[in-house]
């Protein structure tokens, strides 16, 4: 593959950078052990028939997955603000390229998120059948595609001193609304959160607690999103040129 | 096969030409109209103050910057075109090192983007930084961030290279051993083109200077024609009565002025100036001898524009 090399040192950058392994993969694991973990023994969840484990397990990697895939933007926002941004576009190296290595590494890191929750939540007593697993993993992938373009739009948008508020800010707002942490339902609230990537994220995630999974609906909000931020970004990444 | 059709193609085109070129940013006028030409081979130094429009040049050169008005060609091509074939490589003023890579790795990233890079090693030595090889770019002192990002430049191994205001952070030494790699690699054929607003390094290092300010190119021209015209010293003496066209003629004057009781002397060469001013006007009083700034020279250069 051409440009495998920018690719590869993408990824070894990413994973030398402690502080951001640690908030991406430690942060959700913190908070689900310190949720489920007193309540491990409860094995239907205010009634739900859900052990709290698995319940809270499914919640927190829509949250963690989501969280890891816009960190995106912060590791841009950092390369903008050194000026390297600028010193990468007088290489030949065509903005197709650079989309892809940052798409590639943000999928990684978010798919690692999802197997070190996974893991938490089988030592927390977390067993389902093979099939659920693949197909809950398999939706949340799909379904973080439009997160994919809003790290990369947010990179290109905000400077680095106040990526760190937009980004966290945009994943509570997103969380909250997208039922990430209870279920939002009936009223406005749901219809807004129905037009949200973030709900579809979670609806793929309770795959594996007997949800049913996407309709059409979701495939048009998740393709409509994604297509959005998609151009936006590119349109972002065009203007971004300037000496910072 | 295919390099050399490129080579080919290359000969008959200017390295860089700038038609006429306009750039405002808001109500700033950085660049103003400015018609510039750089052959294939040739290393042209662009001189100027802070605020001349050097950088706002170089970043429309590099295709950083579309054009408010005028035309910018790099080999004859659209300078993103040029870029994207792997023709161009620079240093930017505030191009910074990505973090948490080794120097090596970064090297070692532009290297495997342009078509034809030299050996990361090669590039490495040449920068000074083999003892550096294995540092974490962001332990790097200033100089030697400097020096990496010349390293970048160079293992790209490009037709043009473009430096802006390269030697700012560099020592003396380092700033030596620069400008001798710089011009080596000039050596092989290459084009370069660099902002700086050290006269001594465009009088030393190019082949011909360009003077910017105020976003215009005020004058062009081989070095020695240039430090001649920016270079000048001032004489300043209080001296009632003389009479300008005299002291004008003085050896060593290039141009003579009055200010009240003040007379102010521009000298091509002010040690034979000042003897010849002293022998025809013993009573020359309160005399200063000072070496124009740049800022000063260009500024009588461009009074009226």
């Amino acid at each position: 593959m051409r440009h495998a090399t920018y690719l590869r040192l993408e990824l070894v950058r990413t994973l030398r950078n402690r502080r951001f392994l640690v908030f991406s993969f430690g942060f959700p694991l913190v908070l689900y052990f310190l949720i489920a973990g007193p309540n491990r023994g409860e094995d239907s969840l205010g009634g739900t028939g859900l052990s709290a484990p698995l319940y809270y397990m499914v919640g927190l990697a829509a949250f963690g997955s989501m969280n890891a895939m816009l960190s995106t933007g912060a590791r841009i926002a950092a390369e903008r603000t050194a000026g390297w941004n600028r010193q990468l576009r007088i290489t030949p190296l065509p903005a197709r390229a650079y989309v892809r290595a940052k798409v590639v590494t943000g999928y990684l890191v978010a798919l690692a998120s999802l197997l070190l929750l996974y893991l938490a939540g089988a030592v927390l007593g977390v067993r389902l059948p093979a099939h659920d697993w693949l197909r809950m993993t398999w939706l949340m992938l799909v379904g973080l595609v439009p997160f994919a373009a809003l790290g990369i739009l947010i990179g290109h948008l905000v400077s680095a001193e106040s990526v760190g508020p937009v980004i966290g800010g945009s994943t509570a707002l997103l969380a909250i609304l997208g039922g990430t942490w209870f279920p939002v339902t009936g009223g406005a609230l749901h219809a807004i959160g129905e037009a949200l990537p973030s709900f579809w994220l979670v609806q793929a995630s309770h795959v594996a607690v007997g949800g049913s999974g996407w309709g059409g609906l979701a495939w048009l909000v998740v393709a409509a999103w994604t297509l959005a931020a998609t151009a936006l970004a590119a349109r972002a990444y065009r203007r971004d040129t300037r000496r910072q | 096969m295919r390099r050399q059709a490129e080579y080919g193609r290359l000969g008959v085109v200017p390295g860089i030409e700038l038609e006429e070129v306009v750039k405002s940013y808001g109500e700033v006028h950085a660049v103003r109209g400015v018609d510039l030409r750089v052959e294939r081979g040739e290393t042209v130094a662009l001189l100027g103050p802070n605020g001349a429009g050097k950088s706002t040049t170089v970043d429309l050169v590099l295709g950083l910057l579309e054009p408010d008005g005028g035309r910018v060609s790099v080999f004859g091509r659209p300078p993103s075109e040029a870029v994207g074939a792997g023709l161009v490589a620079a240093m930017l003023q505030t191009g910074g090192l990505v973090r948490d890579l080794r120097v090596r790795e970064l090297v070692e990233l532009v290297a495997s983007l342009y078509p034809h890079p030299l050996g990361v090693d090669e590039a490495l030595e040449l920068a000074g930084l083999s003892g550096l090889a294995g540092q974490l770019t962001q332990r790097l002192s200033g100089g030697e961030t400097q020096r990496v990002r010349f390293a970048l430049a160079l293992v790209a191994n490009p037709e043009l290279l473009v430096l802006d205001e390269p030697t700012v952070a560099l020592d003396v030494e380092s700033r030596r051993d620069f400008w001798h790699t710089m011009r080596e690699f000039a050596a092989r054929g290459k084009t370069v083109l660099f902002a700086t607003h050290y006269l001594e390094e465009a009088d030393a290092h190019a082949d011909r200077v360009v003077l910017m300010a105020r976003g215009l190119v005020v004058a062009a021209g081989p070095p020695g024609e240039i430090k001649a015209l920016v270079g000048s010293r001032t004489i300043r003496a209080t001296l009632p009565g003389a009479g300008l066209d005299g002291l004008a003629r003085l050896p060593g004057v290039a141009r003579a002025e009055r200010h009240g009781d003040a007379v102010v002397l521009s000298c091509s060469d002010s040690d034979a100036a000042i003897r010849a001013l002293l022998a025809a006007h013993p009573e020359a009083r309160d005399i200063e001898i000072a070496g124009a700034g740049l800022e000063e020279a260009f500024l009588q250069l461009t009074v009226g524009t």
